[in-house]
């Protein structure tokens, strides 16, 4: 293991490049272009021995990984934002064709009106996509989550693709110490993809056929099951992640004082650190506030949910994206966990720093202190009136 | 039966150029490929699950991507040291190919990866019940440029598929018809053994789409390429090599007559004006293909003189 | 039948589809005057034509749909076309 100083893209770059992908396809677009130019450069300088296709779109990123993905390689690819939304169509079939796909989404606005700075709405607008969707606190469980994520993917009770998500610019563009992992290391944890069926002559099975009325429903049903079971592989994958490296940053979830909490804060990926901050602050005041974690959005863990959240009065959930007219989507969500169930903490959703707008400690505590009754209607934080009208 | 590796139990319509274009493709190019396909008629009517009538690998994904499907099986094969396993064939309608798999197609041109990519131009959008594509004919009657009283129908001429193949520097670009099948399957066969990127377009009659009879559609095929309006010929490093001759080009009204996507042009008056157009496309390939075989081409000059 | 990974198929396992039965027209092969050129085999879309000895060629009845195309290429009209009895 050795701790170096350096930036998010890279130190994920470094952890794919350790995972020996045989394919890689990206398209440049910020936030994700360091990670997909530090692959360039390594495979320019012989240090990576993968074939790096420089596609014309990332519709054709995704295409490629799916055709190499269909002939039995190991294949990454990386984007954010359009990029994603562009490889929509794609997303869908590889998922499918239960592909084992690692993507990492730099999470990013969506236009219109153009924005590059960073929430969730990309990933978040292709929950349905069918892909497993993990997101990042920090550097360091972004770089983690990669290995994890072929781990997760090519796990043969699974095989499904992995979209691995990190705030843009807060993780990608920001400089951390991080432990990588060695070369033997990740061998151990990550042996060669070993698929049971992929083109070839010698035995010459028929992909992407066309299922009718008589038998789509099975197999969506069937992406629906896989999905599911997936939750327990994410988990055992997590608890041998930190048995080999000692490192731990939750598997569905994770969560922070949350035994006694009555307040429940409810976040994914960066602003996580800053919850943390802001948690200890409250506290040394004598709220009984925690944290609740999502580390997996999909499969979306429900159970996992309503337990960590079953001895709270109150939940707050901070949303990155969101369904206009609907709501924040994680709210939207965590409430739909607790239908039915006869002890349930109000919820109250949030939306925040939507492309790029800053969240920091005070953000949180004024969430926390001033927690209105906000009901069904989610409420945008920190609106600047004057803009509105 | 002979042995093929595209399969009957198919479900393409009665007399079926595509059907046929595919399995003498498949056939020409032996068991040792990869096959990708775009949406479009020939997967749907191969590949219903659970029965496939493919006997070779065959992968589709979606309309638009069957060239960066195969650029990645391409790669993939490299990347694994498995190249020697099999050659990579690309398959789309002209739809999936001119229209909106152009760019994947491009990419897979321009990057230099070593795949055949088939185009089965059947010269509309058959799959969704006949509308244009970049690659219908002038005139012809489809259900989104149809003829009415404002209109003739496609106002539009065929895109040059293979000189926009040719502009990415793909070392080898052939047309070829369902007509000449040993023309086409030793098309195929050369194709494979090029190295590179490369484009052969097939034109395939399909019965439904142009209101043609499905026993005809060799003779309509045949036609196409005798009255100079599908000229066939072979590129090579951008250079055309190898023309197909006509020993006595026909009149267009040959061809067109014999499908009903043109049979406005015989029945409303002003007729004869588009026909003379289409006749000039005819003309104009000749030319440009140096289509005329020695004693046509004599004859003429001596018909001028 | 259990879905695999989505939807996979078998290899050539289209033949489990009898497309005879769309049959209208049904090819004759007179086997008179055949001069062994393969024409018909190798424009059959369903490639369902095959050669049952020298000069002699037929049909599979569970494929041919009655297309008509081998008929109208053979050279020397050693195909007929008739009504399909039904
Ligand atoms: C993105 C997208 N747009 C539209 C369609 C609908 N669609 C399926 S096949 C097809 C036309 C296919 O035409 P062509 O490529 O010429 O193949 P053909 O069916 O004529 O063989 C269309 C429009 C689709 N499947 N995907
Ligand atoms: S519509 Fe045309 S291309 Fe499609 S199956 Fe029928 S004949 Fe073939
Ligand atoms: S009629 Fe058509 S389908 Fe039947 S054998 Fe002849 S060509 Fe084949
Ligand atoms: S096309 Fe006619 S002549 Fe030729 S092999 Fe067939 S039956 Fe015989
Ligand atoms: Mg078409």
């Amino acid at each position: 293991m050795v701790r170096t100083f350096m930036e998010g893209s890279k130190a994920v770059a470094e952890v794919i490049k350790l995972c020996r992908p045989n394919v890689i396809a990206a398209y440049p677009i910020t936030p994700q272009t360091h990670i997909s130019e530090e692959l360039a450069q390594m495979v320019a300088n012989g240090e990576l021995k993968a074939e790096y296709v420089t596609v014309e779109s990332e519709f054709a990123a995704a295409s490629v990984v799916l055709g190499a993905s269909a002939t039995g390689a190991r294949t990454y690819t990386a984007t954010s934002s359009q990029g994603l939304l562009l490889m929509t169509e794609v997303l869908f079939s590889i998922s499918g064709m239960r592909l084992p796909v690692v993507m990492t989404c730099a999470n990013r606005a969506v236009s219109s009106p153009i924005n590059i700075w960073n929430d969730q709405q990309d990933s978040i607008s292709v929950r349905d996509a069918g892909w497993i969707q993990l997101y990042a606190e920090d550097i360091q469980e972004a770089s983690d989550l990669q290995i994890q994520a072929f781990r997760i993917a090519e796990h043969p009770e699974v095989i499904l693709p992995v979209m691995a998500c990190m705030d843009g610019f807060i993780l990608t563009h920001a400089y951390e110490p991080v432990d990588l992992i060695e070369q033997e290391e990740a061998d151990a944890f990550l042996p060669p993809y070993q698929p049971q069926y992929y083109l070839t002559p010698k035995n010459p099975i028929t992909f992407g056929a066309m299922l009718g009325p008589e038998s789509y429903m099975e197999s969506r049903c069937q992406l629906d099951r896989a999905l599911r079971g997936s939750a327990k592989i994410i988990e055992e994958v997590a608890q041998e992640f930190k048995k080999r490296f000692g490192r731990f940053q939750g598997a569905l979830i994770d969560t922070y004082f949350i035994e006694d909490a009555e307040i429940v804060l409810v976040a994914m990926g960066s602003v996580i650190s800053t919850i943390k901050e802001a948690i200890d602050l409250l506290r040394a005041e004598g709220t009984k506030v925690g944290l609740l974690k999502v580390r997996c959005f999909r499969p979306f863990p429900r159970e996992a949910i309503n337990r960590a959240l079953v001895g709270a009065k109150e939940v707050l959930v901070l949303d990155r994206a969101f369904s206009p007219s609907s709501g924040g989507v994680l709210t939207t969500e965590v409430r739909a966990a607790f239908q039915g169930m006869e002890r349930a903490p109000e919820i109250k959703g949030h939306i925040v720093g939507l492309g790029g707008r800053e969240m920091n400690i005070e953000t949180i505590l004024n969430i926390v202190k001033d927690r209105r009754a906000v009901g069904r209607e989610d409420r945008f934080v920190d609106l600047k009136e004057a803009l509105l009208s | 039966m002979e042995k093929h590796l595209f399969l009957a139990g198919h479900t393409a319509c009665y007399g079926c150029g595509e059907a046929l274009g595919a399995r003498l493709v498949v056939d020409a190019a032996g068991p040792n490929i990869i096959t990708t396909d775009a949406t479009g008629c020939l997967e749907v009517f191969s590949s219903r699950w659970p029965q496939s009538a493919w006997a070779v690998p065959f992968i589709h994904s979606l309309f638009e991507n069957s060239a960066a499907v195969a650029s990645g099986i391409e790669v993939a094969l490299r990347a694994m040291g498995r190249q020697e396993e099999a050659k990579v064939i690309a398959q789309g309608g002209d739809g999936g190919t001119a229209d909106i798999g152009l760019q994947c197609l491009s990419g897979m041109l321009e990057r230099g990866h070593d795949v055949l990519y088939v185009c089965y131009d059947n010269e509309a959008y058959m799959n969704t019940g006949v509308q244009r594509s970049g690659l219908t004919p002038y005139d012809s009657d489809t259900r989104t440029s149809p003829f009415g009283r404002a209109s003739w129908g496609n106002r539009y001429r065929k895109k040059d598929m293979p000189a926009i193949a040719a502009a990415h520097g793909a070392p080898y670009i052939a047309t070829a018809s369902v007509a000449y099948p040993k023309d086409l399957q030793a098309k195929v066969k050369k194709a494979l053994n090029i190295v590179g990127p490369k484009y052969l377009q097939v034109h395939v009659p399909c019965p439904l789409g142009w209101k043609s009879d499905p026993a005809l559609t060799i003779k309509v095929a045949k036609l196409a390429v005798e009255t100079g309006l599908y000229p066939i010929f072979e590129m090579e490093n951008g250079v055309v090599t190898k023309v197909r001759k006509i020993s006595s080009p026909k009149p267009v009204t040959e061809y067109l007559k014999l499908q009903g996507r043109f049979a406005h042009l015989f029945k409303k008056s002003g007729g004869e004006e588009e026909i003379k157009k289409i006749q000039q496309i005819a003309d104009e390939n000749i030319r440009k293909y140096g289509l005329l075989s020695e004693t046509a081409a004599a004859k003429v000059s001596a018909e001028k003189e | 039948m259990k879905v695999i990974l989505g939807g996979l198929a078998q290899p050539a396992t289209s033949l489990a589809n009898n497309t005879g039965t769309w049959r209208n027209f049904r090819p004759v092969y007179l086997q008179k005057a055949c001069i062994d050129c393969k024409m018909c085999t190798i424009v059959c879309p369903e490639g369902c034509v095959y050669r049952v000895s020298e000069k002699k060629f037929t049909f599979n009845a569970n494929y041919c749909k009655g297309c008509g195309m081998c008929a109208e290429e053979c050279p020397v009209d050693d195909i007929e076309m008739i009504m399909e009895e039904k």
